[in-house]
C-alpha cells in the first residue's frame, strides 16, 4: 500500500543503531520515587494520600482532576515521605507539587481491577473499557501525554471510523517504540483490538516508518489475527509521527487547520499507549512504568529500559554506566522535538519516551549568521509556512504579522531549525511567539471577564440602588421616616475581580 | 554541562552551511571557467584574478567599516563567489580597471549599502555589470575572437600585460562579434535574421562555447553541466532554470516561426549569449529569488520572457543582466503573492471543510 505525499520534511540523520539492537531491561527499583501530579495535558491530580502513608504498587496516589486530566498511582510499594514542590521536568525548571515515596524493596501489589482475560468480542462494554482506561492514568505516551481516555471519548462527538496506530517514531535515536514492536508484538496488537473495540471503529492502520524493518516483520506477523488491521511501510521522513501529517500520509485526509483529527474521522495513538491500554485491561495494572530510551553519544552504554515512574534521570544514566565527559545537552525526548532537561535530579514520567546526552558534534549548533533567503526552511516545512518570513517578524516584533501568515499553524517540529545553513533559531522564535500571543490571548480573556464582572456588579448596585428607593418610598409611604436605611450595600472587594479565567 | 535551557530545539542540526553551499556552486562553475580562461588566455587570466581580488578587498573593507566580523564573514565565499561572476560576465580582454571598478560597484553598491549579506535586493554581480554597460559601453563592448593558450592568436604574458594594464590597444584583427551582437547590428543594417543566422558558428559549437562572448559565458555546455551538479545536489532547484529557459526558447520559438526574417531561432537564444550561465548561476542567487516554488517559476518565467524582449526588441544584443535585476526588483511582491498553501488550509488561507477530503496537491 502506498503512502500519499506530504510536503516538506528533512532527512536526518538517525543515529538509531546505538540503542536498537539493546532488548529492553529492567530498571532495578530506585530508592525513592518522584511522581509529580501533572504528568499529563490538563489540570494536576489531587492527592489522596498523606506524608507516612504506606502505600502498594499500582495503589492510587492521586485522583483526577475535574475536566481534563490523569491520575497518578504509587509505582512501587513504600511510604509516602513528602509532598512536596520538586523540580518538574521542564525546561524551566520550575518545580511543582510532587509525591515523594521512600520504596521498601518488595514490590507489593495493592489489589487491582480484575481483568478481561476473554478473547474478542470482549466481554466488557466499550464505555466501561475507556473508564478503566482513565482510571489506568494513561495517556499518550509519544510525548505528548494528552489523557488517553479523552481520545477514546472523542466516538460521542465526532463520527469516527478509523484508528490509526502511530509506530513512526520519527525522532532521531529514540528506539523505545521499536523494540516494544519487536518484542512484545502480540500485547500491541491485543492493545490496538481494545482500542478500535472502545472506539467502535471498522478500520484501522498501523504505520511504521521503513527504517524499522525487523518491527514491520513483527507487527506484520502478529496483525495476521486481524486482516482488518493494515499495517502501512512509510518512508523515512521527519516529521512522519507528527498526528496530522500521518495523518495525511495514511488516508489522503487532510486535517483542517487548527481542527482535530476526529474531525476528518481518524483517531491516532502510540505504540507505547495500545501496549499500555492492553497491560491495563487484561492485568489490571494502571500505567506505572514505561521504555525509556537513553542514548547519545554522551551515553557510556545506551540502553531501552523498562523504568517505574518517578525514577529520577541521575538512577537511569548511573544504570546505563554514566556519562561520557561533559556532554553538551540533556535532552528530555527526541532530538527534534525534546526539552533540554534543567538538572539530571528530575523524574521519569508517562510522556519521557527518551533520555539523550549529546556531545557538540552531535548538536552541531554552530554560530548564527545572517539569512541569505535560501529557502531551505521553506521548502522543509511540512505546514506549507515561510519560517524564514515569520521569524523576521517575529524579530521585529510584529506578533500579529506572523500570526497572519500563519504562526499557528506551526507545529513546532523544529525542521526549519534543522535545515538552516545559517544556524538561524527559527523555531525558538515560533515558540516564543505563540507564548506571547498565548499570554496576550488570556490577557485579553481576563480583561473581558474583568469588564463583564464589573458590568454585573455595577447592573447589581443599579439593581439594589432602584430596590433600596423603592424600599424607602414604601417606608416613607407608611410614614416610617425614623427607619431610614443605613447600611451600606458590600461591595464586590476589587480582589475577587481579579478571579483569573 | 548546559542544561538551562538557552534555546529551544532541535538539538541536531544539518551539516550544510553559507559556505559549504558558495563552495559547491564556485565548483560547479570551475569546468566552464576554465574553458574560458584557456579560450581567452593570458588576459583573461589576469582579469580574473584582478576582479576576484579586489572583491575580496572590498569585502574586507566594508566588513570592517561597517563593523562586522570579518574573519568569519570574509571566507564564508560569497564575496569571491560575487567577483567570480562579474569576472564571467565581463569581456575577456577588458583592462584592469573595469574588473576594480566592478567588483567595488558589486560588494560596495550592490551588497553592503544594501545591509550586507542577505540583505541586498539586486544581484551584486548583475548590478555591476550594468553600472560598467552604462558607464563604460565601449570596453563593455570590445569582444575577441578565441584565441586559445597555445594557439598562434594567443598572446604571451607580456603582451596580455599591456592589454590589461590599458597601455597598449587592442589589435584590431583580434576584435569579433558575439553571435547576438551580430544579429543585432545586420539586423540594424536591413539584413534578414535568416541570412545572418546562417554566418553564424553552427549550434553544436556554440554549445561547446568556442565563440567570442564574454569570459565564462560561452560554453553552454559546461555551463549546463555544472548547473545539473548543483540540482543533483539539490543547492538550487529545477524551477528558475526551467521557467527561464523554457519561456526564452518558447518565445523564440513563436517569434522566429511567425517572422523568420526578424527573429532568432531557440537555439541560438538558448546556446549564445549568458542564457544558460544566468539561468543557473545568477538568477538563482538565493537572496534575490524568491523562496517558494512557485514564485520561483514565475521569477524565471519572467526573466526568459524579458530577456527574450530585451534581446529582440531593445537597444542591446543581451538582456540577461537587465532581465534579472529587474526581475530582483519584483521579488517582495512575488514573495507575498506566492506563498505555500498552508496544511489544513485552502490557497486563499481558509480552513478546510472538516467533511469535504480535498484532493491533495501541493
Amino acid at each position: 500500500m502506498w503512502s500519499f505525499r506530504v510536503r516538506g520534511g528533512v532527512k536526518l540523520q538517525y543515529h538509531k543503531e546505538l540503542s536498537s539492537e539493546k532488548a529492553v531491561v529492567a530498571m532495578p527499583l530506585p530508592r525513592r520515587l518522584y511522581l509529580p501530579l501533572q504528568q499529563h495535558i490538563g489540570a494536576p491530580a489531587i492527592p489522596v494520600v498523606a506524608v507516612g502513608d504506606t502505600v502498594l504498587k499500582g495503589q492510587l496516589i492521586a485522583k483526577a482532576a475535574p475536566g481534563l486530566s490523569a491520575p497518578v498511582h504509587a509505582s512501587s510499594s513504600g511510604t509516602v515521605v513528602a509532598i512536596e514542590e520538586y523540580v518538574a521536568p521542564h525546561p524551566s525548571g520550575l518545580r511543582q507539587k510532587t509525591i515523594i515515596i521512600a520504596t521498601d524493596g518488595q514490590d507489593r501489589w495493592a489489589d487491582l481491577p480484575t481483568p478481561v482475560i476473554d478473547d474478542f468480542p470482549l466481554g466488557v462494554s466499550p464505555s466501561e473499557l475507556n473508564s478503566r482506561v482513565a482510571g489506568a492514568g494513561i495517556v499518550g505516551m509519544g510525548g505528548a501525554a494528552f489523557p488517553s481516555a479523552v481520545k477514546l471519548d472523542l466516538k460521542s462527538r465526532y463520527q469516527l471510523d478509523m484508528l490509526l496506530i502511530n509506530g513512526a517514531e520519527c525522532e532521531p535515536y529514540l528506539t523505545c517504540d521499536d523494540r516494544l514492536m519487536r518484542e512484545e508484538a502480540a500485547a500491541v496488537i491485543d492493545g490496538v483490538r481494545i482500542l478500535a473495540y472502545a472506539l467502535e471503529v471498522q478500520s484501522v492502520v498501523f504505520a511504521i516508518e521503513r527504517n524499522k524493518p525487523q518491527a514491520l516483520a513483527a507487527i506484520r506477523d502478529a496483525a495476521r489475527v486481524e486482516p482488518w488491521i493494515k499495517v502501512m511501510a512509510l518512508p523515512t521522513r521527519f516529521p512522519m509521527g507528527s498526528e496530522r501529517h500521518l495523518v495525511l500520509a495514511c488516508t489522503g485526509r487532510e486535517t483542517p487547520s487548527r481542527k482535530l483529527t476526529a474531525d476528518i474521522g481518524v483517531v491516532v495513538h502510540n505504540v507505547a499507549t495500545a501496549r499500555a491500554v492492553a497491560r491495563t485491561i487484561r492485568s489490571g495494572e494502571p500505567l506505572i512504568s514505561r521504555v525509556v530510551t537513553v542514548s547519545g553519544r554522551g551515553i557510556r552504554e545506551p540502553a531501552n529500559i523498562n523504568v517505574p515512574l518517578g525514577t529520577l534521570v541521575e538512577d537511569l544514566l548511573v544504570f546505563c554506566g554514566g556519562l561520557h565527559p561533559v556532554p553538551h545537552k540533556l535532552i528530555g525526548g527526541g532530538p527534534m522535538m525534546g526539552a533540554p532537561m534543567p538538572s539530571v535530579q528530575v523524574p521519569v514520567v508517562k510522556g519521557t519516551s527518551g533520555v539523550l546526552a549529546l556531545t557538540a558534534d552531535e548538536v552541531n549548533d554552530g554560530a548564527e549568521s545572517p539569512c541569505i533567503r535560501c529557502g531551505s526552511c521553506v521548502s522543509a516545512c511540512p505546514c506549507g509556512l515561510v519560517p524564514l518570513e515569520m521569524a523576521q517578524l517575529v524579530r521585529r516584533g510584529d506578533l500579529q504579522g506572523a500570526h497572519t501568515i500563519g504562526l499557528q499553524d506551526c507545529v513546532s517540529c523544529g525542521s526549519c531549525s534543522f535545515i538552516c545553513p545559517s544556524h538561524i533559531p527559527l523555531s525558538h522564535y515560533f515558540n516564543f511567539a505563540k507564548g506571547q500571543l498565548g499570554a496576550l490571548d488570556r490577557d485579553s480573556r481576563r480583561q473581558d471577564r474583568i469588564r463583564s464582572l464589573i458590568q454585573a456588579r455595577n447592573e447589581r448596585a443599579a439593581r439594589e440602588a432602584e430596590t433600596k428607593k423603592a424600599a424607602a418610598a414604601a417606608r416613607k409611604a407608611a410614614k416610617a421616616a425614623a427607619a431610614a436605611s443605613t447600611a451600606a450595600p458590600a461591595a464586590t472587594p476589587a480582589s475577587q475581580l481579579e478571579e483569573s479565567t | 554541562m548546559i542544561t538551562m535551557a538557552t534555546r529551544a530545539g532541535p538539538f541536531t542540526h544539518t551539516v550544510n552551511s553559507i559556505s559549504r553551499t558558495m563552495l559547491w556552486v564556485m565548483a560547479a562553475l570551475l569546468p566552464a571557467t576554465a574553458y574560458g580562461l584557456w579560450l581567452f588566455g593570458w588576459p583573461a587570466l589576469m582579469l580574473f584574478v584582478i576582479t576576484l581580488g579586489s572583491a575580496l578587498a572590498a569585502e574586507a573593507a566594508m566588513l570592517k567599516l561597517l563593523g562586522q566580523p570579518v574573519r568569519s564573514r570574509l571566507f564564508d565565499g560569497s564575496a569571491l563567489l560575487t567577483g567570480w561572476l562579474l569576472a564571467l560576465s565581463l569581456p575577456p580582454w577588458a583592462p584592469w580597471w573595469i574588473g576594480l571598478l566592478g567588483s567595488l560597484s558589486a560588494i560596495v553598491i550592490g551588497k553592503h549599502l544594501f545591509g550586507g549579506l542577505g540583505q541586498n535586493m539586486f544581484n551584486p554581480a548583475m548590478v555591476a555589470r550594468i553600472v560598467l554597460l552604462i558607464s563604460f559601453p565601449v570596453q563593455l563592448t570590445v569582444w575577441v575572437a578565441p584565441a586559445p593558450f597555445g594557439s598562434d592568436a594567443s598572446p604571451s604574458f607580456g603582451q596580455a600585460l599591456a592589454y590589461v594594464s590599458d597601455s597598449t590597444p587592442l589589435p584590431e584583427h583580434m576584435s569579433a562579434a558575439t553571435s547576438l551582437g551580430v544579429l543585432k547590428t545586420e539586423h540594424s543594417r536591413g539584413v534578414s535574421v535568416v541570412k545572418t543566422a546562417a554566418q553564424l558558428p553552427p549550434p553544436a559549437q556554440l554549445a561547446i562555447g568556442h565563440e567570442s562572448g564574454s569570459m565564462g559565458e560561452t560554453s553552454a555546455g559546461l555551463l549546463l553541466a555544472g548547473g545539473l551538479l548543483l540540482i543533483v545536489l539539490r543547492i538550487i532547484s529545477w524551477h528558475i532554470p526551467v521557467a527561464m529557459l523554457g519561456t526564452l526558447a518558447a518565445l523564440a520559438a513563436i517569434f522566429s516561426a511567425v517572422d523568420p526574417t526578424r527573429f532568432a531561432t531557440a537555439p541560438i537564444h538558448l546556446l549564445s549569449g549568458a542564457a544558460v550561465l544566468g539561468a543557473f548561476f545568477i538568477a538563482t542567487d538565493y537572496v534575490t529569488s524568491p523562496v517558494s516554488r512557485s514564485g520561483q517559476l514565475l521569477f524565471g518565467a519572467g526573466i526568459g520572457a524579458l530577456t527574450w524582449v530585451i534581446r529582440s526588441l531593445g537597444a542591446y544584443p543581451e538582456g540577461v543582466a537587465f532581465a534579472v535585476v529587474l526581475m530582483n526588483a519584483m521579488v517582495p511582491l512575488i514573495d507575498r503573492g506566492f506563498r505555500p498553501r498552508v496544511f489544513g488550509r485552502s490557497r486563499r488561507g481558509k480552513t478546510l471543510e472538516a467533511n469535504t477530503q480535498p484532493k491533495i496537491k501541493l
